[in-house]
């Protein structure tokens, strides 16, 4: 047999195409919306038109008339079975229906269950609720004067949900006090809604024979959502050996499909009281309105520097606009997530943050929308107040960052808001991004442009990423340790049958897990099938968001091959006739050492754990492992925008943008490719289009594609991409996770290059998200 | 709620069915004739999900009823493969990797299926604007656009 390689096996480090691919481009995927069962009946919401205002009646009567209409559930009916509040993954409650008071426009009132979703349609406008309305707390900054949002909960006093800080603060102030430079700035980083082209959605089924459900969900995280499950609603019989969790193909999910949605639990109950499957779909306007938003981060973010550009302290300040209910999907102990990675990819001698979390009438959520946990908005601070440090000392930004960075040699460097990074070479990111870009050139066509009168801008982001949460000592979700799951079966011809806690949505896990177990035990990829979503088949796991898949599950993956090979090890001894000793895993096959014609490929050695068995050893071939990752990942970058701006309307056009990534081992270069495309494309949705905007009401504006606006392949540029690779140290193979680096590390450097744009003209901060209108009105103001 | 019978031919197949007039032609093809490859992404008629090929003619099936498709012939994504092989454009989205989530794919794909057809040898940029009528979240379209460019040279070299 020729020897096999990474190549031929399908292994690490190959741009193997898709498995899922085959499924996906024939229309046979199979998605949420397309599970239809025997009987399947469907539910729909009546939502509040109000954001804040008391119920003084429902009548459902008229609904209940429409011929298909089966019942309308409101709180009252849950209140009876206990189950008219759920916990949020942030440790707050949750109505699951609104019980004597709305909080947010949209909130769910009634869920009417009917024959068709157009009956359910019809009765959803039949049910009548009498509301009286309430003054809402719109802006978050006025939200602490204002009366108490949540009287449902006995001690809260006034909406303030926490107070939390990291870092030194005496020792940043003393830095502040006695610094040469002080740069300030205010910024706005909007409320956003991560918007997956597929709603969210669900199909109950519960069986009033056998006692069993099976709850078909768009869910990134399957196994915690069946936990919460069967500890809400475990008293009506909803145990967690009796409830299945299947999470099909999910058409994107970017921590959309993290929380657990009333909608979920509604159609649970409906099939529990009715006998029937239950299905409930949400229109992309409940989607934009009722469903996990992201960010709403409104923050001061002062640097201290000396006079020639040392970067010395940083201070944060936060006010963060969580809605209704604080229904963040963050790790417990950590409410702001992992925004203390402020400090970004900067050496300074100490930091501050300090985050104060309010309610207001708005929908709830504070989801990690494609990135770990609050760390989009840490790199936009750091990246935006570098660029301002850059413009006072009359310093090129690049310089200023290259002065700053944490030196290579420094790693691992341990942070002053405590965060031990890695691995990193920040200066090797940057001059690779300087170089495809052609920086020198640019500056100089820039000076010409400008000269003439012409808006161009240059725009850099060196940004430090922190991925795979996390080592359970300090992470968990509602005390489920953040810790996934690899369960990998050899058969006895040789194929491979593995299954995993976390849940792809796009990333092609099918695809690069078997590249993974390809690698490790010497069986092609394509014999390797990687089954996930299914709570009755996979090991435990918290699920995939915050690019955790590839630093948590990726490792238990590789441990679990490893732990195989090891036994196979033993019977590949036993059956070349040696001792254990003598025989090494060499070019993906066991052989005795010195004599490689003597070996035995994985296949033989599988075949033989079933039927030729050494004695003292188990029969069979597999294992599954639990990774606890012993820190945290932390990919970096340096990525580069150069927009143009047209001088009499404002309008620009992102010219070229180039990222340079490392996200250490790249299992698949296509696939990460892939990753770095979509995390710009959402970055550049962030940086100029999204934004959910509210009126003085609380009443949504914008609910729809037609006005939340996401960047069409016209908006989109030709992405040019580059790479380093810094493998992390304390990861199995050295991998980072790429998912989300690239909504991380791109907002800032799209915003940097407009303000470098105009900078001359003395404009120094834009909000996002830029459109050619603000712009415009900067144009004017600033009377060029 | 009145009903009408259509009769439409799906992928070469005739179909009748009695629909309420408001049906939406999605609904008919997802719900009644079970060809689940057309998606639903919006209300609005923004994202493209559901597109499919009205004689002949890239629609979005979400902004037509069912009746209107009354006598007409409709190809959605189950029905581009041809004689048991895939169609150029479906092997060139998974050679360039233009899907991700796979949820925009079938929409996408139908587009640019008229768009080709359209213009047979088209620039980047006017790929880029003749998928302006479909969204896709995930893959910021680069790869897409890469996908039909090249299946436009193997629609171009087959006579396709
Ligand atoms: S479903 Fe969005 S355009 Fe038809
Ligand atoms: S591949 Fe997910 S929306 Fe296009």
């Amino acid at each position: 047999m020729a020897t096999q390689t990474s190549q031929s096996l399908g292994g690490l480090g190959q741009s193997v195409k898709r498995k899922e691919d085959v499924r996906f481009i024939q229309g046979k995927g199979n998605y949420i919306e397309d599970i239809y069962l025997p009987g399947m009946i469907y539910g729909a919401f009546v939502r509040s038109p109000f954001a804040h205002a008391l119920i003084k009646g429902i009548d459902s009567s008229a609904a209940l008339e429409v011929e298909g209409v089966l019942a309308v559930v409101t709180a009252k009916e849950l209140a009876e079975h206990n189950l008219a509040w759920m916990p949020t993954f942030a440790g707050d409650t949750q109505a699951v229906l609104a019980g004597d008071r709305v909080l947010f426009q949209g909130q769910e009132v009634a869920f009417v269950v009917a024959t068709s979703q157009y009956t359910a349609a019809d009765g959803v406008e039949r049910v009548e609720v009498d509301y009286e309305e309430l003054a809402p707390v719109v802006d978050p900054h006025k939200s602490l004067e204002m009366p108490v949002i949540r009287t449902d909960k006995e001690d809260q006093k006034d909406n303030l949900i926490f107070k939390w800080d990291a870092g030194d603060r005496e020792a940043t102030d003393r830095i502040f006090n006695e610094a040469e430079v002080v740069v300030s700035q205010h910024t706005e980083y909007q409320r956003v809604h991560p918007a997956p082209l597929e709603t969210c959605g669900c199909v109950a089924n519960h069986d009033p024979v056998t006692g069993h459900t099976v709850i078909y969900m768009t869910s990134q995280a399957p196994h915690a959502h069946r936990t919460v499950f069967a500890l809400v609603a475990g008293h009506v019989g909803l145990e967690e050996h009796k409830t299945r969790v299947v999470a099909p193909d999910i058409g994107g999910g970017f921590g959309n499909k993290v929380p657990i949605y009333p909608g979920y639990v509604l159609a649970t109950v409906a099939s529990v009281l009715i006998g029937k499957p239950v299905k409930w779909i949400e229109t992309r306007t409940e989607n934009l309105q009722s469903t996990g938003f992201a960010r709403d981060y409104h923050t001061t973010t002062e640097l201290a520097a000396s006079k020639d550009g040392r970067i010395r302290a940083m201070r944060v300040r936060t006010l963060a606009d969580h809605g209704a209910f604080n229904a963040q999907a963050n790790p417990s102990k950590w409410p702001a997530g992992l925004y203390s990675i402020c400090t970004g990819s900067y050496d300074m001698e100490a930091a501050h943050v300090e985050v104060n979390a309010v309610y207001t009438n708005k929908a709830p959520g504070g989801v990690a929308y494609r990135c770990s946990f609050r760390v989009t908005e840490a790199a936009y601070v750091i990246e935006r107040a570098v660029d301002l440090l850059a413009r006072e000392l009359d310093m090129d930004p690049v310089e200023l960052r290259r002065k700053n960075f944490i030196p290579k040699e420094k790693f691992p460097y341990r942070s002053p808001t405590g965060w031990v990074y890695d691995s990193g070479d920040y200066h090797a990111a940057m001059d690779k991004a300087l170089k495809i870009a052609g920086y020198d050139e640019l500056r100089k066509e820039q000076a010409e442009k400008r000269a003439r009168g012409e808006l161009m801008g240059i725009g850099i982001s060196s940004f430090t990423e922190i991925a795979g949460a996390g080592p359970r000592k300090q992470f968990d979700i509602l005390g489920l340790s953040m810790n996934d799951g690899a369960e990998i079966r050899v058969h006895p011809t040789g194929t491979v049958t593995a299954r995993l806690g976390v849940k792809s949505q796009g990333q092609g896990h099918e695809t690069t897990f078997a590249q993974i177990i390809a690698e490790e035990l010497g069986i092609p990829s394509e014999k390797i099938i990687v089954e996930e979503g299914d709570t009755d088949t996979a090991p435990y796991g918290l699920g995939t968001y915050g690019s955790r898949s590839t630093p948590v599950a990726g490792g238990a993956t590789v441990l679990a091959a490893r732990r195989i090979r090891e036994k196979a090890r033993r019977i590949a001894a036993h059956l070349l006739e040696v001792s254990v000793e003598d025989v090494e895993w060499k070019d993906y096959q066991f052989q005795v050492k010195g004599v490689p014609d003597k070996a035995k490929t994985m296949a033989e050695v599988a075949f033989a754990a079933y039927t030729n068995v050494p004695d003292g050893e188990e029969m069979g071939l597999e294992t599954t492992f639990y990774y606890d990752p012993p820190n945290f990942t932390f990919p970096f970058g340096t990525y580069i925008c150069v927009v143009d701006i047209d001088p009499g309307t404002g309008e620009f056009k992102i010219r070229r943008f180039i990222a340079v990534d490392d996200a250490g081992t790249i299992i698949n270069p296509m696939v990460a490719e892939g990753q770095v495309h979509g995390g710009l494309a959402e970055g550049l949705a962030i940086a100029t289009m999204q934004e959910i905007r509210f009126d003085e009401q609380g009443n949504l504006l914008n609910s729809s594609f037609a006005d939340y606006l996401l960047p069409t392949a016209v908006e989109t540029p030709d992405w040019e991409l580059g790479k380093t690779v810094t493998p992390s140290p304390h990861h199995p193979i050295g991998a980072k996770g790429i998912g989300e680096s690239a909504n991380v590390g791109s907002p800032q450097a799209i915003v940097n290059a407009v303000v470098d744009a105009l900078s001359h003209l003395g404009v120094t901060h834009i909000d996002m998200p830029i459109t050619p209108w603000k712009i415009w009105q900067v144009i004017q103001e600033k009377g060029v | 709620m009145s009903t009408h019978t259509v009769t439409l031919t799906v992928n070469g197949q005739e179909h009748t069915a009695q629909v309420e007039s408001r049906l939406l032609l999605t609904h008919l093809i997802r719900d009644v004739l079970r060809l689940t490859g057309t998606h639903f992404g919006c209300d609005t008629t923004n994202c493209g999900a559901c597109t499919v090929l009205l004689d002949g003619a890239a629609v979005k099936s979400c902004t037509l009823f069912a009746v209107q498709a009354n006598g007409k012939s409709i190809t959605t994504v189950e029905g581009m493969a041809q004689n048991g092989g895939l169609h150029p454009l479906q092997a060139a989205f998974r050679e360039h990797h233009g899907l991700q989530c796979g949820f925009c794919t079938p929409g996408m794909l139908l587009s640019a299926l008229d768009f080709l057809k359209k213009n047979p040898d088209p620039t980047e940029e006017e790929i880029r604007w003749g998928i302006s009528g479909n969204l896709c979240r995930c893959t910021g379209y680069l790869s897409i656009v890469k996908a039909i460019k090249a299946a436009a040279k193997e629609m171009a070299a087959g006579g396709k």
